[in-house]
């Protein structure tokens, strides 16, 4: 376990990358609702956008930890 | 005929499974004082852990490696730490009350001047001292020390053993599982490649594979690549895709494998990512690392360490990645099970049960999925790294 | 993260590096490759197969073509002939009613000059006949009538008008 300001400022960082993928999912989403024929490529771009964003999130528990 | 091979090797993993279950089986009871003893130690006294944070861990740990029962919220906790730790010999189950393990041992394979080679089965699940090639070994917490012939450690304050650790090469439960993965790897795809000499449409378990081939080749390699350079990569692409996803899926069935959950693992593959990303760095590459172009000359001794940082994180995130999703998928579908035993009391054994195989079922289509996604991310940023590697630019 | 580093194994990893890139060098040699590659001339032998039903598709339009412009040469070839065989058909019928025509007016013409001579020598005939007959009956009439003269006159009036009637 780490100290209390890490798991704070882990715990910070994952909220913000929650917002984040919940901002490319949404745009994603209307992406897709726009052109319907682009899915596959928007879902791709979106799932890369996203691993990575969830990257962040993880080493920020990983270090806070 | 590829379906059929697979079927025959898993039959043959299955009965060699059991054959060496009850081989261990028999043997596991030659200690029963020692775990009544263990346990016994951690029930009688169960305040007595909460004092020392890190000592507690250890000695959890320490019982779940017994197999004692296990009831209360931190032996569920031990057993789950201790499932997704790697382990010297595969335990399939373990019966607590009689203090005997289900499974079968492994080769223990150590360099400590000299190689030795012994099997697991001589540790006794950590219970005794195994002599290996004349030198005598502890196992303690999945790890090897070398002790004298009784068996003394000696700890420091984070009641972590000073004694000397040999270099410690035995295929463990994790070995095992990459052998089992890479052999039918090698059985499914070898099947698939001899199938295209019958014909050009593949049969059986080729049926399957082919799409998937296909699916790396055109979905990821070559959008990623480039339609010119792909096909050096493909190699490591397809093997790494594989070779992820089947170890995924062979952490969800009940064999107890946690090999992709495993920081050792996602390292060595992003390190092997690594290599071979910048391996295949054109010049171009590595002038966008030190010396960006198309940016003034501040920028450009700003962007250097930032680009240089980027290089690093890059594997980091790839470890980290499949290292977390998986352990974390094993937490919670390990955790689900426990809701049988922990909320025995306030839901009762039928609701109790009912809720963990509900809940359970769920998480495990959802694990079924991640099994794929992470390792279609894997391969994905691997060639995606690839790509901006050998990306020719014409900007200039 | 402490716990990750102590629990992170040197042999572990060894096994890995070594299973993994061992890994990579057989299935490349025995899957990857005669995979992608029979992949490979799959696609290429269907590419290659669209190609040849493209390339055929274009040949039979050729062909069909072909045919449409033959049967169209042949169409009008026997136009041409049926067109000429009229044509000689008019023209032998015209020639024969040409020459049936003339024929006709040469034997007719001839028939003519024949009927004509043959009246011309019918006429003579007539006429030396008629001469022998008169001097005949001018014999007999010069015999029995000359003794009376009126009977003489009534008789050359009689003979005249016979004569005359032929």
């Amino acid at each position: 376990m780490g100290t209390i300001p890490s798991l704070v400022g882990a715990g910070l960082i994952v909220v913000g990358a929650g917002l984040g993928l919940g901002k490319i999912g949404g745009s994603a989403m209307e992406a897709i609702a726009r052109q319907p024929e682009a899915a596959g490529k928007i879902q791709t771009a979106m799932i890369i956008i996203g691993a990575l964003l969830e990257g962040v999130a993880l080493a920020a528990i990983f270090f806070g930890k | 005929m590829g379906a059929q091979s697979l079927s025959k090797i898993f039959a043959t993993l299955v009965v060699s499974f059991f054959s060496l279950t009850l081989f261990a089986g028999t043997e596991a009871p030659e200690n029963p004082i020692q775990h009544h003893d263990h346990k016994d130690d951690h029930h009688g006294d169960p305040h007595a852990h909460a004092a020392t944070p890190s000592s507690n861990l250890h000695a959890k740990d320490a019982h779940a490696n017994h197999g004692g029962a296990v009831d209360t919220k931190e032996e569920v906790d031990a057993y789950i730490q201790h499932h997704l730790a790697d382990s010297h010999d595969v335990v399939l189950w373990s019966d607590g009350e009689k203090g005997t393990h289900v499974g079968f041992p492994l080769p223990v394979i150590l360099w400590d001047g000299g190689l030795k080679v012994g099997m697991s089965s001589q540790f006794h699940h950590g219970e005794s001292v195994a002599t290996i090639g004349g030198n005598h070994y502890k196992l303690f917490h999945g790890k090897v020390y070398k002790t004298d012939a009784k068996g003394t450690l000696s700890y420091d304050e984070h009641h972590h053993p000073t004694n000397e650790k040999p270099f410690d090469l035995s295929i463990t439960k994790n070995v095992f599982a990459m052998l089992v993965t890479g052999l039918l790897l090698l059985l499914g795809f070898g099947s698939l490649a001899k199938g295209y000499k019958n014909g050009p449409i593949p049969k059986g378990i080729g049926r399957f594979l082919e799409p998937l081939v296909l699916y790396v080749r055109d979905e990821i390699a070559k959008p990623n690549i480039g339609e010119r350079k792909y096909r050096k990569y493909m190699g490591f692409l397809l093997t790494i895709f594989f070779f992820i996803w089947l170890l995924n899926l062979l952490g969800l069935t009940p064999f107890g494998f946690n090999v992709t959950g495993n920081i050792t693992f996602t390292a060595c593959l992003a390190l092997i990512t690594f290599l071979i990303v910048q391996f295949s760095g054109n010049k171009d590459y590595w002038k966008h690392i030190f010396w960006m172009p198309g940016v003034p000359v501040p920028m450009k001794i700003i962007l250097a360490p930032i680009e240089l940082i980027g290089l690093v994180t890059k594997p980091f995130s790839l470890m980290v990645r499949l290292f977390a999703n998986i352990t974390a998928g094993h937490s919670v579908v390990m955790g689900i099970i426990a809701v049988i035993y922990l909320m025995k009391d306030s839901l009762g054994l039928v609701g109790g049960i009912s809720v963990s195989m509900i809940l359970g079922i769920f998480i495990n289509l959802i694990e079924l999925l991640v099994a794929f996604l992470q390792a279609y991310i894997f391969t994905m940023l691997a060639s995606l790294f690839i790509g901006m590697a050998v990306e020719e630019h014409d900007h200039h | 993260m402490e716990k990750l580093i102590n629990d992170f194994s040197f042999g572990l990893f060894f096994w890995v590096a070594i299973i993994f890139t061992v890994l990579i060098f057989i299935l490349r040699k025995f899957a990857w490759k005669p995979i992608l590659s029979s992949l490979d001339e799959r696609e290429e032998g269907i590419q290659g197969a669209l190609d040849a039903a493209e390339n055929a598709k274009k040949e039979l339009e050729n062909l069909q073509a072909d045919n449409e412009r033959i049967l169209n040469e042949a169409r009008a070839e026997r136009d041409g002939l049926l067109k000429e065989a009229r044509e000689m058909k008019a023209n032998i019928l015209a020639k024969a009613e040409e020459e049936a025509t003339v024929q006709t007016d040469k034997m007719i013409s001839k028939a003519k000059e024949v009927i004509a001579a043959e009246k011309k020598a019918a006429v003579a005939d007539l006429k030396n006949q008629v001469a022998g007959l008169s001097v005949e009956i001018a014999e007999k009439v010069v015999k029995n009538e000359l003794s009376d003269k009126d009977k003489q006159l009534a008789l050359v009036e009689t003979l005249l008008k016979d004569a005359t009637l032929n």
